[in-house]
């Protein structure tokens, strides 16, 4: 007898989708794709328990289950609430869910510097595209922003605790990839601040992965810093044998320099193969690195800015099924389209070579 | 025949006496040369004279300071990925303490480079500046280069002079208008 795995059908903006049970709304929605996939600032599939801070992907449970129809009473956290058999979620077609999410965006920008200008961060920073595309672009706040001592925490990591939104994706990532975290959230409320705890600097075999998973500019590249915009660079695939770790990276090159090596994301932004300090910091030569292909990179991505590729120049289409069908074929074929033989065969060729000898013979007379 | 009536018909009569002349008709011709002598010239002495070009053209890019003489631009590159022409680069620097008087931000273009022949004055860098610092003059040309070293502007040629600054009559669309119905008064008065 074969045990089948029980399935739990969820309906997410009237799409409905398959699941193992335990699955959470926002996995149940990434199943489906980017159209019904709420934003997430926090969680993070990669490390456990992330999630259940930034509330970016709050959505209205409609009807809680086949058992118990009676819909949630609050917006629920889709990257922590599991499913449950015959949930019916709303997301963007939810008036309640856009609405909030727009104060969201306003709350998480509170104290946010908007130095994107200044920024390393800018053109890849998930809280650019979630202000951009959720938010209504004023802000009401008039207040002065709270601002932190710069601190300095190793020769490379550059933490800028102005633009932290404290998603403590660093801090799992420290406790989780890393053999020994030294940095954590400090103080508490309005105070509290990412933090190695009495200056300590970071160093750990894997400590820059907190740059990668950060969501904002808090924790950037020191080798990267002011180095160049996001969009003037390409991104390229590149592996090397790493005794470390995967050694699979993205390569941000700057003509021929590297000036830059991540982790491989997906399409949610997310890192799978988390990389050693020594690919990320140290191998910035094109002879480190086995160079596959260029990264395919969304057009409408300002990375892909200024940046031609065959595959996105549209041949004029429709100009040319029209001329297909209102100008007639005509036969362009000429008729001395022979081959050599029969041209040497033609009674013209002939002739013309007579000639031809007739000419150098009275020359040599 | 006559085909149409557009036709003037030439007058045959004979000329008189002061006519067979010409001395009339001399004084006459000279009399209207000599009254565009008084007149008002409509010609200007180009270059050394200019005409008012109104107060959005778009010449000779400038790179703005701020009040205290500091420069603007953080060299965020929103003007290189507008530039239709990928007329502008630069490289950034990092402002070190001993520059705040310099440097508005703590990032600054360290080298900031248009080339003018690459550029056609569409102003959308202007546009896409997110710092106030790139603007197209309205009362400056770009002059004719001879040679092609001189056509790519750097900072010496872009950045504002602080003892000769740059100001516009007009910055937004409602100023704009505002002065030009000003100007309108103005003429028809």
């Amino acid at each position: 007898m074969d045990i089948k795995p029980e399935l739990f059908k969820v309906t997410i903006d009237g799409i409905e989708v398959e699941v193992s049970p335990g699955t959470s709304i926002l996995q149940a929605a990434r199943k489906i794709g980017t159209e019904v996939a709420p934003p997430a600032m926090c969680y993070y599939k990669p490390l456990e328990k992330s999630g259940g801070k930034c509330r970016a992907c709050l959505v209205k449970v409609a009807q809680g289950s086949t058992n118990d129809p009676r819909p949630m009473p609050k917006l629920v956290a889709s990257c922590i609430t599991p499913v449950q058999n015959g949930m019916v979620v709303e997301n963007f077609t939810n008036e309640q869910v856009v609405d909030t999410r727009k104060g969201i965006v306003e709350f998480l920008l509170i104290n946010h510097p908007l130095d994107c200008p200044v920024c390393d961060q800018a053109g890849e920073c998930h809280l650019q595209d979630f202000a951009f595309e959720n938010g209504n672009g004023v802000q009401r706040f008039e207040e002065e922003r709270r601002t932190f001592e710069k601190e300095d925490i190793g020769p490379y990591i550059q933490l800028q605790m102005n633009r932290c939104i404290l998603c403590y994706r660093c801090v799992f990532t420290a406790d989780q990839i890393t053999d020994g975290r030294v940095h954590g959230v400090m103080n508490r409320g309005d105070h509290a601040e990412i933090s190695t705890y009495i200056h300590k600097t970071i160093d750990n075999d894997f400590s820059g992965n907190v740059i990668d998973v950060c969501p904002v500019g808090a924790l950037t590249d020191k080798t990267f810093r002011f180095k160049n915009r996001v969009w003037f660079t390409k991104p390229m695939e590149a592996h090397r044998d790493c005794d470390k770790c995967c050694g699979k990276v993205h390569l941000w090159y700057k003509g021929d320099e590297i000036i830059r090596v991540t982790g491989r994301k997906n399409q949610w932004g997310e890192v799978e193969d988390f990389i050693c300090n020594t690919c990320r910091f140290e191998m910035k030569k094109t002879s480190d690195w086995i160079v596959t292909g260029p990264v395919n990179i969304s057009r409408h991505s300002v990375i892909s800015a200024n940046k031609y590729a065959a595959n996105t120049i549209k041949k004029p289409e429709f100009a040319l099924d029209y001329a297909a069908e209102h100008y007639k074929k005509i036969n362009d074929s000429r008729p001395y389209n022979k081959n050599l033989d029969e041209i040497k065969a033609s009674e013209d060729y002939k002739t013309l070579m007579e000639q031809n000898e007739n000419y150098l013979n009275k020359s040599q007379n | 025949m006559q085909l149409t009536n557009r036709s003037k018909k030439t007058d045959k009569t004979a000329l008189t006496l002061a006519e067979k002349t010409y001395l009339p008709g001399i004084a006459a011709g000279l009399g209207i040369t000599l009254k565009h002598f008084f007149s008002k010239k409509v010609t200007i002495r180009y270059p050394e004279q200019k005409r008012y070009l109104g107060p959005i053209f778009r010449g000779h890019h400038i790179l703005k300071r701020d009040e205290e003489g500091r420069e603007r631009c953080t060299a965020c590159g929103l003007c290189a990925v507008a530039c239709p022409a990928e007329a502008i680069s630069m490289i950034a620097g990092e402002r070190v303490k001993g520059e705040e008087n310099l440097y508005r931000e703590e990032k600054y273009a360290a080298a900031y480079e248009i080339n003018m022949l690459r550029c056609i004055f569409c102003g959308l860098c202007e546009e896409a500046c997110p710092k106030e610092a790139v603007y197209l003059r309205h009362d400056k040309f770009v002059p004719v280069f001879t040679s092609r070293d001189q056509v790519i502007y750097g900072k010496d040629q872009l950045v504002e002079d602080m003892n000769n600054r740059y100001e516009r009559d007009a910055w937004t669309k409602e100023e704009m208008t505002k002065l030009w119905e000003k100007q309108q008064k103005v003429i028809t008065q």
